[in-house]
């Protein structure tokens, strides 16, 4: 058995990695969560700017590997401009494709992350790339009505 | 010296040999020959320490130093016995100075607890380096916080070496603790801890050496280090985990108040107060882990066995080749000292804008095995300005057709990323 290692360092990863969109700060967010990997002492601050219902922008920050940044950039330009109800159902399938979900990995709600369907066959990569999801739902508790 | 000549020189060991005695290593690991440079984190167990514990269960087992029945009496034998093969191995002469513990943590703990409470009050100094593991951090920033005392922290140059210059400084008439690793985990350099113990005793303060890393790979006769206490694990040498020790001088131990309060410990018990063992077993309250003892002394023979100078000579001419090898790939970033008899163990990299965990993950493809991240040294990853970096470690087993696999892997991961 070998480890599917091209499909998860594919080109469209690697230029998330190397050029990620959304990486950076704002000026006051109306949530910030800090979150680590306590076991690679990786870690991310995402903030968020809602109005209403609408996450309206995502940035990040941290440090971490291809496969944290990667899902991080991707999450932040799928997520902008939705509001969470909308986001829920796809932080659903995301990890649903990370516990080996197949028709999660087909589904076209997912976009461009559905390039990290491979991570599901690296168990001890999941948490890299579930690490800027798990902020992304503890920011929403910060929103009022989130 | 050029590779050539690296491979060319006779190795100190058989390792064909070798291997056959580690019956994990005869295996593939996503199809690929297991390459096994985790070292620093755990050892692989020979066959004689496997069957030696398999063999206690079997026959043997049963709660040492209580009965009067024949199975107590061969479990309190093997068990003793052991004790007096870790020391034999570790140049201990006084049996009574090695304390049975967890591992290198709780032999930390046990004097931060014990002898630290009864000696340590606020305004007093302990000093430490900033290459520290966290068990070597993290016990003493408790003590820190009980007592009032103050840490200080020994700096490193560029090369990851301790500013000898600046100890000195650091050490005052507060001082009252040293505590340096032997050999950093995360880097591989060796420390002069003699010397340091001896400027430690100029200042009167006792001296600690966490030898975590230094039991296993160098030929250590711990009493004539010139440190007070020597703390290490038996999982790191070839022993099973959840034992180790701590060696102290005996004056030392004697003054000591007791760590864990329980059976064996104990002389005469009334209900208000009690007398307490002699040395050793005042430390070892409870029943101790018997099989890992055992065991350990199994783990001791062994290395006995292919002697630890031999260990040494092969792992130097290991780690120059290393050094050779890793230099040839481009973009890849050798932390810790450059000269081979300054480190030991540990190659300890960064290459180019590859996270240490894609480098590990991607190495692990490979069937090969080593660490990435911050080694549980967060500090000295701050004081590097790196986030985390990949660790090869190698022991007696590894050899430069496993250093030759992981240089292909490397280069492979380098394709990857398309550097």
């Amino acid at each position: 058995m070998s480890l599917p290692l091209d499909s998860v360092y594919q080109e469209l990863i690697l230029r998330h990695y190397r050029s990620p969109t959304h990486r950076g700060d704002m000026d006051a967010p109306d949530a910030v969560v800090t979150m680590r990997n306590p076991t690679c002492g990786d870690d991310i601050v995402l903030q968020l700017r809602v109005r209403g219902d609408t996450i309206e922008e995502v940035r990040f920050k941290g440090q971490g590997c291809a496969i944290s940044q990667a899902s991080a950039s991707m999450m932040s330009g799928l997520i902008t401009g939705k509001s969470f109800a909308e986001a829920e159902p796809i932080i659903a399938r995301f990890r649903d494709m990370l516990h080996g979900d197949e028709s999660a990995a087909r589904d076209k709600a997912l976009g461009d992350l559905r390039a990290l369907s491979g991570v599901a066959r690296l168990p001890r990569r999941v948490k890299c790339a579930m690490l800027p999801w798990d902020a992304l739902e503890e920011a929403r508790k910060q929103v009022p009505g989130g | 010296m050029t590779v050539s000549m690296l491979e060319a020189a006779s190795p100190a060991l058989d390792l064909e040999r070798i291997r056959a005695d580690f019956p994990i290593l005869d295996q593939e690991v996503n199809g690929h020959r297991l390459v096994y440079l985790d070292n620093a984190a755990s050892t692989q167990k020979p066959a004689a320490v496997i069957e030696t514990i398999d063999r206690y269960y079997r026959r043997d087992n049963a709660n040492v130093h209580r009965g009067v029945h024949e199975l107590s009496h061969r479990a309190t034998e093997a068990y003793e016995q052991a004790r007096g093969k870790v020391a034999r191995l570790l140049g201990i002469g006084d049996e009574a100075e090695l304390i049975w513990t967890k591992g290198t943590t709780e032999a930390i703990n046990l004097v931060a607890r014990t002898w630290g409470e009864a000696n340590i009050r606020a305004g007093d100094e302990i000093l430490l380096s900033v290459l520290e593991h966290h068990s070597n951090l993290v016990p003493w920033q408790l003590l820190a916080q009980r007592t009032g005392a103050r840490l200080r922290f020994l700096d490193l140059d560029d090369q990851g070496r301790l500013e000898l210059s600046r100890v000195d400084d650091l050490l005052t008439e507060r001082t009252k603790l040293v505590s340096i690793s032997h050999i950093s985990n995360a880097l591989g350099t060796i420390n002069p801890v003699s010397h340091i113990a001896e400027m430690a005793h100029a200042v009167g303060a006792v001296m600690l050496v966490d030898g975590a890393q230094s039991a296993p790979h160098l030929p250590v006769d711990v009493p004539s280090l010139g440190a007070d206490f020597y703390a290490f694990s038996g999982h790191k040498m070839c022993g099973p985990t959840g034992i180790g020790g701590l060696w102290g001088r005996r004056a030392l131990l004697e003054a000591m108040p007791p760590f864990h309060g329980g059976g064996d410990m104990i002389d005469y018990v009334e209900l208000e107060s009690s007398t307490y063992a002699p040395l050793p077993l005042k430390f070892e309250a409870g029943t101790p882990h018997i099989a890992g003892a055992i065991g350990l002394g199994a783990a001791a023979d062994y290395l006995a066995s292919v002697g630890r100078d031999n260990i040494l000579a092969h792992e130097r001419h290991l780690m120059a080749y290393a050094l050779e090898r890793m230099a040839e790939i481009p973009d890849l970033v050798l932390h810790g000292p450059r000269d081979p008899a300054e480190r030991s163990g540990v190659v300890s990299f960064t290459l180019a804008d590859v996270h240490p965990h894609d480098i590990a993950t991607i190495l692990d493809g490979e069937g090969i095995a080593v660490r990435a991240g911050h080694h549980c040294c967060q500090p000295l990853m701050r004081r590097l300005c790196v986030p985390a970096t990949a660790r090869a470690s190698f022991y007696l087993y590894t050899g430069t057709d496993d250093v030759d696999r992981l240089v292909d892997g490397l280069m492979k991961a380098r394709t990857m990323f398309g550097l």
